[in-house]
């Protein structure tokens, strides 16, 4: 581990917690301006060495994820029910966070995913508002992201996709089996299908190798430094500055403030469980959109009894959820789904809400096959699929080269009602509050993803699938949600938001808060992209009002 | 397992759930590097009867199963590391498809002494319980997890579903992109 140590009775100019998708970015830009930074990151600092594919560590036990054997998760659908122990979220918790273990989907949002309450209007028992800045305002920070962490994608490909300044900096990576079905099926069908962006190189790029096809993108971590995650591409780069620690297993319990109300540092448990106080002139926290709001509601004291950064009360509140769902296809001929990244096309045709189909939402629609090989015999047959015998044994052999699956990226609604909150009986090991995810759908969140399936069986018969089948509909289906939104709303009004338009919290003048935290609308999943480019902003809006000294 | 994973290993102590993980591995290893595989958790007649069941789950016929695998090592070795809090669910569930097989073949007395057939009507009564579940899931796991763990002895289970293990693939990778030579063609 290349960089700096800091002592933590120094005070340095930045805090970040969280070294995932938004903290490594963050930590980046302010080393290379110039800036000290200390990073908290709950998990380990892994290699690419450190890893391996391993289905059963990575896919049936938290390889690279929470584990809630010692960090336990509490779930409820409403407050009226008690909350019972269940792996409701997941979240990536090592050094690169999330960025370590994802599939490497890389959407930029769309011009209207920031003004959805303006151009559809109220929708009934949601809160859907505006986000306070336009797509025009992140444009330039998704370039930035593009070519600082190395996306490989076709611009001018997706005819919904909002003005661009820049093409992606790599090409689309080889199509799939999965992809040409899907390609043809969708264009036959008037669809306007095109080459996924992933956060994965298709050529060599700023020192790393290209993906070799693989296969084992979605959660595992890379062995070839081909996925772009925060681990490998700009995390070295901070630390390379000599201004950058990244400090690995390091839990933060508490953020402190002064007598000013203004961020001093933060408490946290090393790896040996010691309570250090590392104090900073400014903090960020990065942490993901569960993490992030259960800090603050721990970080109360007599100034901020609710709760740090909670004026406002909307802490926690609006969380939305990892929503969508899969069909799939039996075919012919072999596809071999297992080599390769997981998605190569996709359509976003769906992804405007239309008042035509009598319910609020729209999606994105992705080809790929998201199994490995246990995990498909166990979880991916048709229901009417045996289940033991020698029956079933065909069915897992000649079924696992020759299907592949459509997955939906639909709408989460934000609603008052979903929350993060600390749970009030249940300790982790360290013996801070459990998270406590209170969540139910919305009705439209439903009729969207039901809507979409039908779709994706449509796109697959006219992809010539000999069968298609879906797993029946349940919350259940959608348990861990991954992509973690909402829940530190961004706005205007700090009586209706928590944070600013640069991520900057209305209450606490030195503290940012940057990850999924921020979506005031979840638009139709894939959440990374917009993470990282509001990462990218609040730390140009940091570095600016440091070199002004108006951070302390 | 070269020292950088060591060193993971020793900087995740804190955690319950790794050292689990780290002594499969070992384990895994020390088996692997043994001539004759022997059991550490289980005994060898409840041994022999979990196979017998893991061997109607996954059956040999059309080429190896269950029993080729190595699934019932696999299952021995699980019981003591990662899957070491199913230990219980094991003994009792065990106990449950034995008073079972008692119930249909009261002249029996062991599940391998029957024959295929009645094997197969004894699990036609097990599959709503929650332990054939458990079962079900450790032998697949045992059958297509990573060899290291002890199942998928040479790499059968793989073989079975057409898998290559290779490090990494070049396009055409099936046959539709084949048939527009895998290139980063767009449209396709």
């Amino acid at each position: 581990m290349a960089g700096v140590t800091f002592p933590t009775t120094e005070s340095v100019d930045f805090l970040v917690i969280g070294a995932g998708a938004a903290g490594g970015v963050v930590a980046k830009e302010l080393a290379t301006a110039g800036f000290t930074v200390v990073v908290l990151e709950q998990g380990p600092y892994l290699r690419e060495t450190d890893y391996s594919h391993d289905e059963i560590k990575y896919t049936f036990q938290p390889g690279l994820t929470n584990d809630p054997k010692v960090q336990p998760i509490t779930y409820r659908k409403s407050e009226a029910d008690q909350a019972q122990p269940m792996k409701a979220i997941e979240y990536g918790r090592q050094v690169g966070g999330g960025s370590v273990h994802f599939t490497g989907n890389y959407w930029r949002f769309h011009d209207s995913d920031f003004r959805e309450r303006s151009l559809f209007g109220e929708v009934t028992g949601a809160d859907l508002a505006d986000w306070p800045i336009a797509y025009a305002d992140l444009e330039p920070y998704y370039t930035k992201a593009e070519y600082d962490l190395g996306i490989s994608g076709l611009a001018g490909a997706n005819p919904f996709e909002a003005p661009r300044s820049k093409p992606y900096p790599l090409p689309p990576m080889p199509v799939k089996s999965s992809g040409v079905l899907f390609d043809r099926a969708a264009r036959k069908l008037g669809l306007h299908p095109f080459p996924a962006p992933v956060a994965i190189l298709s050529q060599p790029y700023q020192g790393r190798a290209a993906c070799v096809n693989c296969g084992f993108c979605e959660s595992f971590g890379c062995e070839m430094r081909a996925k772009s995650s925060t681990l490998v591409s700009v995390i070295p780069v901070a630390e390379e500055t000599g201004r950058c620690e990244i400090r690995p297993n390091c839990y933060v319990r508490k953020i402190e403030t002064d007598n000013a109300g203004r961020a001093t540092g933060a408490v946290y448990f090393d790896r040996n469980r010691r309570g250090i106080f590392q104090r900073a002139k400014a903090v960020f926290v990065c942490a993901n959109g569960a993490e992030t709001p259960k800090l603050l509601l721990m970080s109360k004291s007599k100034r901020f009894p609710a709760g740090l950064a909670n004026s406002s009360g909307l802490v926690g509140k609006y969380l939305m959820w990892d929503n969508g769902g899969d069909a799939q296809g039996l075919f012919e001929h072999p596809l071999n789904e297992y080599k390769g990244i997981q998605v190569t096309r996709l359509i976003h045709d769906y992804y405007a809400a239309d008042p035509k189909r009598g319910f609020y939402g729209g999606g994105g629609i992705d080809a790929r096959f998201d199994f490995y090989p246990a995990g498909f015999a166990l979880h991916g047959l048709p229901p009417d699929a045996p289940r033991w015998g020698s029956e079933y044994k065909k069915v897992f052999e000649t079924y696992f080269n020759r299907t592949m699956m459509l997955m939906a990226h639909t709408t989460s609604l934000a609603q008052l009602k979903n929350t993060i909150t600390l749970d009030p009986e249940v300790k982790d090991a360290w013996g801070l509050p459990a998270v406590r995810v209170t969540f139910d759908y919305h009705p439209d969140d439903v009729a969207t993803m039901k809507w979409m399936m039908a779709k994706q069986i449509e796109i697959l018969e006219a992809a010539g699938a000999q069968k298609t089948w879906s797993q029946p509909y349940d919350l259940a289906d959608n348990m861990p949600s991954r992509h973690l939104m909402g829940t530190c709303r961004m706005g205007n009004d700090p009586a209706a938001s928590v944070v600013n338009t640069y991520s900057r919290t209305h209450d606490v003048p030195n503290l940012f808060l940057v990850d999924g935290s921020n979506f005031v609308t979840s638009a139709r999943q894939q959440p990374t992209a917009t993470i990282q480019a509001l990462a990218y902003r609040a730390a140009d809006h940091a570095i600016q009002a440091a070199k002004r000294g108006d951070l302390g | 397992m070269n020292s950088t994973r060591r060193h993971w290993f020793s900087t995740c102590l804190a955690i319950a759930a790794w050292p689990e993980v780290l002594a499969a591995r070992q384990h895994a290893h020390t088996v692997a590097g043994s001539p004759t595989p022997h059991f550490e958790t289980l005994d060898a007649n409840t041994a022999a009867e979990i196979e017998a069941i893991a061997a109607q789950i996954i059956p040999s016929t059309e080429g190896p199963g269950a029993r080729e695998a190595g699934v019932v090592y696999f299952i021995d070795r699980a019981l003591s590391t990662f899957a070491i809090d199913d230990r219980e669910a094991y003994r009792t569930g065990m106990a449950q498809v034995q008073e079972k097989r008692k119930e249909l073949f009261p002249n029996s007395t062991t599940i391998t002494s029957l024959t295929g057939q009645q094997q197969i009507t004894l699990i036609r009564s097990i599959e709503t319980f929650s332990f054939f579940e458990l079962l079900r899931t450790h032998t697949v796991l045992g059958f297509l997890g990573n060899p290291s763990y002890g199942g998928n002895r040479e790499k059968v289970g793989w073989h079975a579903i057409g898998l290559e293990d290779r490090m990494g693939h070049q396009p055409p990778f099936g046959y539709y992109d084949a048939q527009i030579d895998g290139e980063k063609k767009w449209p396709a």
